[in-house]
């Protein structure tokens, strides 16, 4: 993918959806671009299965399923939609690679005309193929890219508010019905392309249903923090930062599963700043929580806690700043991918004022990211060093040295575990959490829906 | 630290560590000729005709462009590698070394005729001008004939390992190494099945 910048014609310039009849006439940097997803694909899936067969097989004695810390369930689901959702995707990369090289008409209409010539294909093609095969994987991508980061939230939060988790269970039943979901929604992506009222119907349905599980572990972590003794570190305020603007991605992506209000706002600035708000303010923030949490884990150190505040709070507004106005202009009909961002349409004019706040914006979020890095390089040699778990945390990974012991594995000794990763503050225990290894100590009685 | 269930099973799963590995990556090469099949449904339902035009000529059917005598001598080929290569998985599990040298060449063999079949299928096409651009029908069925065509010479080349260089583990863990048989088995019973819903698809239907 790297490489096609260099070729002549340049990379990739078919949107990441690589739509046909486009991508099939474009240069080569298309061809470079399918080439790398195969590699890419093929890399997923067996990285998938990898983490299946070892969640599977080599868990920790006493580690059964309902056990495992909520973080490692959904790595667990997100492998399974790596799995089963990818291969499709990799298909019909290699039947628009065929159809750029070869010159093979698998999406390419018969009587096709570019640039005012009928092209010399076979023809009998179908552009909507593509977008079945690629929406297929591209709904559970969404997934995939969401999952880890709720995992990482609910962690930290469970963590932070030296508490258990709300529903935990909850939240895991909830999670595996959103993973066998995300297979049944994809044509909402697709809802303009003439499709029949009873199919829209059908993925109208199945994308409705699909919020529920979502909103159910959101409102678990809201609920997690009720009665909780809250400690404010920058893992913590990255993570409660996550669950409105996640909860504003989510909500803003309801409209756009109804067809009737998604076909004004399909390919909108609306839909950018959805999965925008989901993603950067969502994933993103997620991601930098996990970096300051596990941090101490990989290095023995922890990063500067005034540093982290200031990444923190510059990240959260401007990035705010950028993705909101984007709701608005699409609400006016502000198209994407417009190369003068509106600027030609008369409906824009109240609305394209918004373009410059949030390129302003976009400048000033990458300023608090520069002492992110240097915060993030700088300890490595020079931050205080700490314990192997300086968060007081319950899950296994905190029991293991910080450098890895001499010969294979992760641990001195194999550690078997005598609870659930959620004993936090339990009454009548002598400190406010138990690990899941240590062999006496209180644990709750199992199975429960609240645990 | 030897990592645990390589070679015995797991008694929660009842199995060991490869043997769900294999599994889960069958499942995504199910997945993966899935979608190919779901390519081939949705394009012939939408050809006005199948296989339909090909350089001018009108076809009715696809025994008229594809050699299905040959195609099914492949069907039987591939039948027959699958069984040889359990009864390579069954000499070694008694004990058996020598036979299991001869069964598991045989599934190389059946897996080489295989090829040499379809490369004269393919030469043949080429020679009378059928290409893959020539027309959709040509288009899916070299593709996935091809791309089933690859995953049987990934098979010889494991096969061809675990009978050659790789066969040094039967003195060393011969436990593991009729694991190994096993899933190298489950692989090519795979790459058999594709074969199975693939034939009557392209060349019978």
């Amino acid at each position: 993918m790297l490489a096609s910048f260099w070729i002549p014609g340049g990379a990739a310039k078919a949107g990441w959806t690589s739509y046909p009849p486009l991508a099939n006439i474009e240069t080569a940097g298309q061809t470079f671009w399918l080439i790398g997803m195969i590699f890419l694909i093929t890399s997923s899936l067996l990285g998938a299965v990898n983490f299946l067969t070892t969640i599977i097989q080599l868990r920790a004695p006493g580690m059964t399923f309902m056990r495992m810390p909520f973080f490692v369930w959904v790595q667990f689901i997100t492998s399974f939609l790596l799995l089963l959702a990818f291969p499709p995707l990799e298909a019909a990369g290699v039947l628009q690679l065929f159809d750029r090289v070869a010159g093979t008409s698998f999406f390419m209409p018969t009587g096709l005309v570019v640039s005012g010539q009928v092209a010399e294909i076979s023809g009998g093609g179908s552009p909507l193929l593509w977008q079945h095969l690629f929406w297929f994987l591209a709904h559970p991508e969404v997934y995939v890219l969401i999952l880890p980061a709720m995992g990482i939230v609910a962690t930290i939060i469970a963590n932070n508010t030296r508490k258990p988790l709300w529903g935990r269970k909850l939240m895991i039943y909830s999670v595996i019905f959103l993973g066998f979901m995300s297979f049944i929604v994809w044509a909402h992506h697709m809802f303009i392309t003439g499709m029949g009222t009873v199919l829209s119907g059908f993925f109208q349905i199945t994308t409705m249903i699909i919020s529920i599980p979502s909103v159910i572990i959101l409102s678990a972590l809201f609920l997690s923090l009720y009665g909780a003794s809250i400690r404010f570190n920058v893992p913590m305020l990255f993570a409660l930062a996550f669950l409105p603007m996640f909860g504003i991605g989510g909500l803003t992506g309801l409209p756009l599963g109804l067809a009737p209000t998604d076909i004004p706002l399909h390919d909108t600035m609306y839909v950018i700043g959805h999965f925008h708000y989901v993603v950067a303010p969502g994933t993103i923030l997620a991601m930098f929580a996990g970096i300051y949490y596990w941090y101490p884990k990989v290095t023995g150190r922890k990063m500067n806690e005034l540093w982290g505040k200031v990444h923190f709070w510059g990240s959260f507004i401007f990035m705010n700043g950028i993705f909101f106005p984007m709701f608005i202009q699409g609400m006016a009909g502000v198209s994407r991918r417009l190369y003068d961002g509106g600027a030609s349409y008369d409906f824009a004019a109240d609305v394209i004022h918004y373009n410059e706040f949030m390129s302003i914006s976009a400048w000033l979020l990458f300023v608090p990211q520069i002492p992110f890095i240097i915060n993030f390089f700088w300890i490595i040699k020079k931050g205080e060093k700490v314990d192997s778990n300086p968060w007081k945390a319950t899950t296994l990974e905190w029991t293991a040295t910080t450098s890895p012991p001499l010969g294979h594995g992760n641990f001195e000794t194999i550690p078997t575990v005598y609870r659930g990763p959620d004993i936090y503050s339990e009454p009548g225990a002598d400190k406010d959490y138990t690990p899941q290894d240590q062999p006496d100590g209180p644990s709750r009685p199992e199975p429960d829906l609240q645990t | 630290m030897q990592i645990p269930y390589t070679v015995e099973n797991r008694p929660d799963t009842g199995i060991y560590n490869a043997k769900l590995g294999v599994w889960l990556f069958l499942a995504s090469e199910i997945m993966l000729f899935g979608g190919l099949f779901s390519a081939y449904i949705f394009l012939r339902i939408g050809a006005p005709a199948w296989p339909g035009m090909i350089d001018g000529h009108l076809y009715e059917s696809a025994s008229e462009v594809l050699n299905v005598p040959l195609a099914t001598v492949n069907t039987l080929v591939l039948i027959a590698s699958s069984v040889t290569v359990v009864m390579a998985w069954a000499s070694l599990a008694l004990k058996n070394f020598g036979r299991y040298k001869m069964y598991m060449g045989l599934t190389i063999v059946f897996g080489f005729v295989f090829l040499v079949i379809k490369y004269f299928e393919y030469s043949d096409k080429f020679e009378h001008g059928y290409t893959p651009a020539d027309s959709t029908f040509l288009g899916i069925y070299f593709v996935m004939m091809g791309l089933h065509m690859l995953h049987v010479i990934g098979g010889i080349i494991v096969n061809a390992y675990l009978w050659g260089p790789g066969a040094k583990m039967w003195k060393s863990n011969p436990e593991q190494f009729i694991h190994r048989i096993e899933v190298a088995g489950l692989y090519w019973h795979f790459v058999d099945i594709v074969w199975i819903f693939l034939f009557p698809t392209i060349y019978l239907l």
